[in-house]
């Protein structure tokens, strides 16, 4: 049986199940009743969780990614990220590729909950599945895949039930350089560079104070070391071990993980309560 | 002392309130009370803020914005945020300004008395202790943030205070809304040992950072250096924030753009005051008021 092709729907938009699709999906709201038998949702097409009891929204993130840092140069364009999922407080996964392939031209990369973060890749991968199909050598532009996951998170937050992440689209095709954005409420803008999570209060600063849309290569690796490292020290679920992808004209790359240098030598950590008893 | 309501002075010893030391909890009761009968304790208010310090060779600077926020309006375009302490200390505020100016005067003052007393420059630390437990016996109700540095006989020192009393020993510091983009910029640029120079750059950088990334500060930037034998309180260090646009005609109206309606107005004379308000008027005479230029009435 050829499975239905239900993530995304031209009449009610991407990411919902329509009416009349699974029959045996639908009985189950026959009584305005929320359906009583789980049904995974590994992107399979059914993206509501259903358990038993009354509809719930998503309320929280459980497994989360933090900062993602993108930046525009004269090549192309650079996204970096850490690799840790951390549950709660614990950190728990050490080596998470957050940053996804989507096709020859494009990247993505994430902040916030992982499981739907795979559920997002799989929307993808099944475009990307479409336009092989097609077989015609025309890929998905990046602008485009921006554009369609702004349909996704945005009809996502109207039924209530959002995918809890805000992605980064970076891309190079035709000549034109793109990084976007999509918030978990369908918020998107694009920019020369960009942040997601906690880079937006501690990296931003220092790309708008350093960044030029024409820097080279290895400066663009160093101002996004140096973001990543003002991040790093400061935020408490970050790790120090990070990839950076880049997508040039020529092709696309993501490296592998790699540290930042920190420097804990400073005078003043030595002994702090030297001559302050009771500071630290 | 209390003496007993018998009169009895033999009896157990029972000291006045404030000897009996620890945490006075007297008030809760009737807060508590208050709050049942409807009040509502009006938050405190915040400032918005971006302060910063650095220790570099031979001294500290400390850098700070100049607004003031009052909710989401601009209260003060050009306030000043870095307090005199000591003449050897200052310290920048971040929070309540009320809470900021009166705190930071108190342990100028209380320095003062103190330096008075021992004939001796004050120490850093000295206002640290002070801030610190003045700070914590109002447990964090005082919504003072700190940044507080100077130069003494040990040093430089730069200390960073929190509303609730704890304080960091640090190499540099920031604190307020706009902390986190001053911040950015210590961690990617900040070296030990800078020159006075690369000091004051990478602080008035660290506040232009606040200033144009958080929208609770703006304005200007100011700077204190202190070294052990001077202190350049350089107010208005930078301008980044100049008025573009100023009418080149001027704002000048002429008499009479405004329609009078209706005048009512007394000259103050023995006549009109009463007895006991009557006071000497130094500067002019009541006539030169009334004939003067101060109201166009035509």
């Amino acid at each position: 049986m050829i499975p239905t092709r239900v993530s995304h729907n031209p009449i009610i938009g991407p990411g919902v199940v329509p009416f009349g699709v699974d029959p045996a999906y639908d009985a189950q709201y026959k009584l305005n009743q929320a359906p009583r038998s789980h049904v995974a949702s590994h992107g399979q097409g059914k993206p509501f969780t259903v358990e038993p009891g009354p509809h719930q929204r998503t309320q929280y993130p459980y497994v989360t990614g933090t900062t993602v840092l993108g930046c525009k140069y004269k090549d192309g364009v650079m996204i970096a990220c850490d690799t840790l999922c951390c549950y709660g407080s614990t950190k728990r996964y050490k080596s998470v590729e957050r940053i996804k392939k989507v096709n020859s031209s494009t990247i993505i990369s994430f902040t916030g909950e992982l499981s739907d973060f795979h559920y997002i890749v799989s929307l993808l991968e099944e475009l990307d599945t479409t336009d092989y199909c097609e077989d015609d050598g025309s890929e998905l532009a990046p602008w485009e895949i921006h554009s369609y996951l702004c349909r996704v998170m945005y009809n996502r937050r109207n039924k209530f039930d959002p995918l809890w992440n805000s992605l980064v689209v970076a891309g190079v095709k035709h000549g034109r350089t793109f990084l976007g954005t999509v918030g978990m409420i369908g918020q998107h803008y694009e920019d020369s560079h960009l942040a997601a999570g906690f880079g937006n209060h501690m990296a931003r600063p220092l790309f708008r104070e350093k960044h030029t849309d024409d820097m080279s290569e290895e400066d663009a690796r160093k101002l996004m070391e140096d973001c990543l490292r003002a991040c790093l020290m400061r935020d408490k679920t970050m790790m120090n071990k990070f990839q950076i992808a880049k997508v040039t004209a020529g092709g696309l790359e993501i490296s592998e993980p790699f540290q930042v240098p920190m420097n804990w030598g400073y005078e003043k950590f030595k002994d702090p309560t030297k001559h302050a008893v009771g500071a630290w | 002392m209390a003496l007993l309501a018998s009169g009895n002075v033999s009896a157990a010893y029972i000291p006045d309130r404030d000897e009996r030391g620890g945490f006075n909890f007297d008030n809760v009761a009737r807060n508590e009370m208050m709050s049942q009968n409807g009040l509502k304790f009006k938050a405190a208010m915040k400032t918005g803020t971006t302060i910063t310090g650095v220790c570099f060779k031979g001294g500290v600077v400390l850098g700070a914005d100049t607004r003031s926020t009052n909710g989401e309006t601009v209260a003060d375009k050009n306030c000043e945020k870095i307090h005199y302490i000591a003449p050897n200390i200052y310290c920048c505020g971040a929070g309540t300004a009320a809470d900021t100016e009166a705190v930071t005067g108190m342990i100028a003052s209380a320095l003062e008395l103190h330096r008075l007393a021992t004939k001796r420059k004050s120490r850093v630390v000295t206002a640290l202790t002070m801030l610190k437990s003045h700070l914590f016996k109002y447990q964090g109700h005082v919504g003072a943030a700190l940044v507080l540095g100077g130069v003494d006989i040990n040093g430089p020192h730069l200390f960073s205070v929190h509303p609730h009393g704890s304080s960091d020993s640090l190499p540099f510091a920031t604190m307020g809304s706009g902390s986190l983009a001053a911040m950015a910029v210590f961690e990617a640029d900040f070296k030990e040992d800078m020159t006075e120079e690369e000091a004051k750059e990478i602080v008035a950088r660290s506040i232009r950072a606040g200033i144009f990334n958080d929208l609770g500060s703006g304005s200007n930037v100011d700077l204190c250096v202190i070294t052990a034998d001077k202190v350049d309180y350089l107010r208005n260090y930078e301008c980044p924030n100049e008025r573009t646009y100023v009418r080149s005609k001027g704002y000048d109206f002429p008499p009479g753009t405004t329609v009078l309606n209706r005048r009512n107005f007394m000259t103050a004379t023995a006549a009109t005051l009463p007895v006991n308000q009557i006071v000497d008027i130094i500067d002019g005479a009541p006539e030169d008021v009334a004939s003067g230029d101060a109201m166009q009435t035509d």
